[in-house]
């Protein structure tokens, strides 16, 4: 491991994402990218952070959960009520509804991730659904007809909180808990016969991926002007499924890549909606028969420009795949 | 006691219905363990084919029924061959996967032709409601109930009494096994398939009759539910399928009498989450130890 290239291609990353914003905050405040683009940018911001919380559950730790969509709920409706309800400032919120999202998947991981493969898909997909039905039941928060939220975001607050995320789950996925949650991935029988304790580390990567569902939430309710339980259903945690499985199950670049592609695509296609829901299924099924380690397999972006240097440690070829 | 014995009635009718997709699921994980997610749409391609038989050809019901348990059964074969047939040696997840996308592929794809509006399901049940101490059986229940027994009794005698019974219960007992002593699995599999698309397709119209509305997206949550039974009552065990589909219905039914109806949707993922926690292997399952 050579660890002093790692911390300067490290902090070199986020100053490159640090400019980045800035400049595209010189773009908003010149008024060159109009509320479109402005909005498109948000979006892309707040799938990132989705994408990459669930890519740490699906991709590193191969525990395949479809219930992402209810963490997003939960986080979405705890910092609606925090600013709308109590009046706190929205950084509060954002906070809040990570912990609160975190506490969930807490509740939710211990229990459910005994179980594997198909049995944990289907009892994630179940708590999903079961948030949305007691958020429909909740008259404090609107019912089925939705609680209205005022417009908070903006650009600083998405770019600082995808640079958070990105650091926060690329640093765990290269710490020594990140290697347990691989080892976990790719044989959990071998993993738990190597002493590692699988149960703690499928909970704590659960609860991680919630936190960061529970912030995106918190964005995407101050961002829409109001939300609704039906925004929250099985078909959003397959929107973000999609972008894990596009972008290769394993691969940060790759879940980062497909979140920009796809909101893309999707904001060009937003008059067209079943359109957009042929388009996708479509991809994932053409991905599936032809390329299931998705675009970017377990490789990440930073693989590609160091080809013939071999020293790298960690992951080499593609055969890896989950589960 | 009246009202008890109503809620019986309508759990039951509710329930043959979830028996009836519940079996499609639970005879597919036998064989191939794989969940199929596009059996809820199945169903729905089902009652839609059983409106338009009904609607434009102006066919009775059984007729109706049988069309569309017929053609849900080729199309059962055809998303096996196009979709699945490939990825049996993939990962579990790579078929999940393809399964949630067929599933997707089939909404939209139906919501893309004929747009999402709901449809009206024509009325042509031709028996009477029954009153029976009180206790009124509406024409349909009865009809649901019959078809239900009659499709129940076909598929056990299918599947112990025939030849492709028999390679069934093999394939899904060891696959590699079964392949050595000359059983063509692929047929194997696409029988299962076809049977079990048309049970679902059967139970598409019976749905529609029932609960008179259809709608391109109606499959995914009775999908969803017939899964749960499966669970329920042990998936891969046939009998497990119908008692599960049973008692997930008048759990249901008690739960929406109790005044709880909008809750009705959440019980059975609570009722999923419980028994996979107290009983993974199902009512009727046995356990199985983990092989290294």
């Amino acid at each position: 491991m050579n660890g002093m290239k790692h911390t300067k291609g490290f902090w070199l990353s986020i100053v490159l994402a640090v400019v980045i914003g800035i400049v595209i905050q010189f773009l908003i405040n010149g008024e060159i990218l109009d509320s479109f683009y402005t909005n498109t940018l948000y979006l892309i911001g707040i799938n990132i952070i989705l994408a990459v919380s669930l890519h740490l559950i699906i991709g590193i730790t191969g525990q395949f959960s479809i219930g992402h969509a209810g963490f997003l709920a939960v986080g979405a409706y705890t910092s609606a009520i925090i600013t709308m309800k109590l009046g706190m400032p929205f950084p509060v919120a954002i906070i809040v509804a990570g912990i609160v999202a975190a506490i969930a998947g807490l509740i939710i991981g211990i229990p459910t991730l005994r179980l594997r493969g198909d049995y944990l898909a289907i009892a994630t997909l179940g708590f999903g659904e079961i948030m949305r039905i007691i958020f429909l039941n909740m008259n404090y928060v609107g019912g089925a007809s939705g609680m209205s939220v005022t417009h908070m975001v903006t650009w600083p607050w998405v770019i600082s909180c995808v640079i958070i995320t990105i650091v926060v789950i690329t640093n765990f996925t290269n710490s020594r808990h990140g290697r347990a949650c691989i080892a976990i991935r790719e044989n959990e029988i071998a993993a738990d016969a190597m002493g590692i304790n699988t149960t703690f580390y499928k909970v704590v990567a659960f609860v991680i991926g919630a936190f960061f569902a529970g912030v995106a939430g918190a964005l995407y309710a101050h961002n829409f002007y109001i939300i609704q339980p039906t925004n929250f259903g099985f078909l959003k945690s397959f929107d973000i499924l999609i972008l894990v499985v596009l972008g290769g199950l394993g691969s940060m670049s790759g879940a980062v890549i497909a979140a920009i592609l796809l909101t893309i695509i999707s904001t060009y296609l937003s008059n067209y909606p079943e359109v957009r829901m042929v388009i996708y299924s479509l991809v994932l099924i053409v991905m599936m028969l032809f390329r299931p380690q998705g675009l970017m397999g377990t490789k990440e972006i930073t693989a590609f420009f160091k080809v013939g240097k071999t020293a790298k440690g960690g992951v080499q070829n593609d055969k890896h795949t989950v589960a | 006691m009246e009202q008890l014995i109503q809620q019986i009635v309508n759990g039951i009718s509710l329930g043959s219905i979830y028996a009836l997709i519940a079996l499609g699921y639970t005879m597919v994980y036998g064989i191939v363990k794989l969940i199929n997610f596009a059996h809820g749409d199945v169903f729905m391609v089902g009652a839609f084919i059983g409106f338009y038989s009904i609607s434009y050809f102006h066919l009775g019901i059984f007729p109706a029924l049988i069309i569309s348990m017929a053609a849900c059964a080729v199309f059962g074969m055809l998303i096996e061959r196009i979709a699945y047939k490939p990825l049996r040696n993939a990962t579990r997840i790579a078929a999940l996967i393809t399964a949630i996308g067929v599933s997707l592929f089939i909404e939209y794809g139906t919501i893309y032709l004929r747009g999402a509006q709901p449809q009206a399901y024509p009325n042509v049940v031709p028996l009477h409601d029954l009153k029976i101490f009180g206790v009124v059986i509406s024409g349909q229940s009865i009809m649901i109930l019959a078809v239900s027994i009659i499709l129940m009794v076909l598929l056990q005698f299918i599947v112990h009494r025939t030849k492709i019974g028999k390679a069934m219960r093999a394939v899904s007992h060891d696959m590699d096994a079964a392949k050595l002593m000359g059983i063509n699995v692929n047929n194997t599999i696409s029988a299962t398939f076809a049977i079990g698309s048309a049970l679902a397709g059967a139970a598409g119209v019976i749905f529609g009759m029932y609960y008179t509305t259809i709608d391109p997206l109606m499959g995914i949550i009775p999908g969803l539910k017939a899964f749960v039974a499966a669970v329920l009552g042990g998936i891969g065990i046939i009998p497990g399928a119908m008692v599960g589909g049973l008692l997930l219905g008048v759990i249901e039914s008690f739960v929406s009498a109790a005044g709880f109806s909008l809750w009705r949707d959440g019980v059975a993922f609570v009722v999923l989450i419980l028994i996979l926690l107290l009983r993974p292997a199902g009512l009727f399952g046995k356990n199985v130890k983990e092989k290294v």
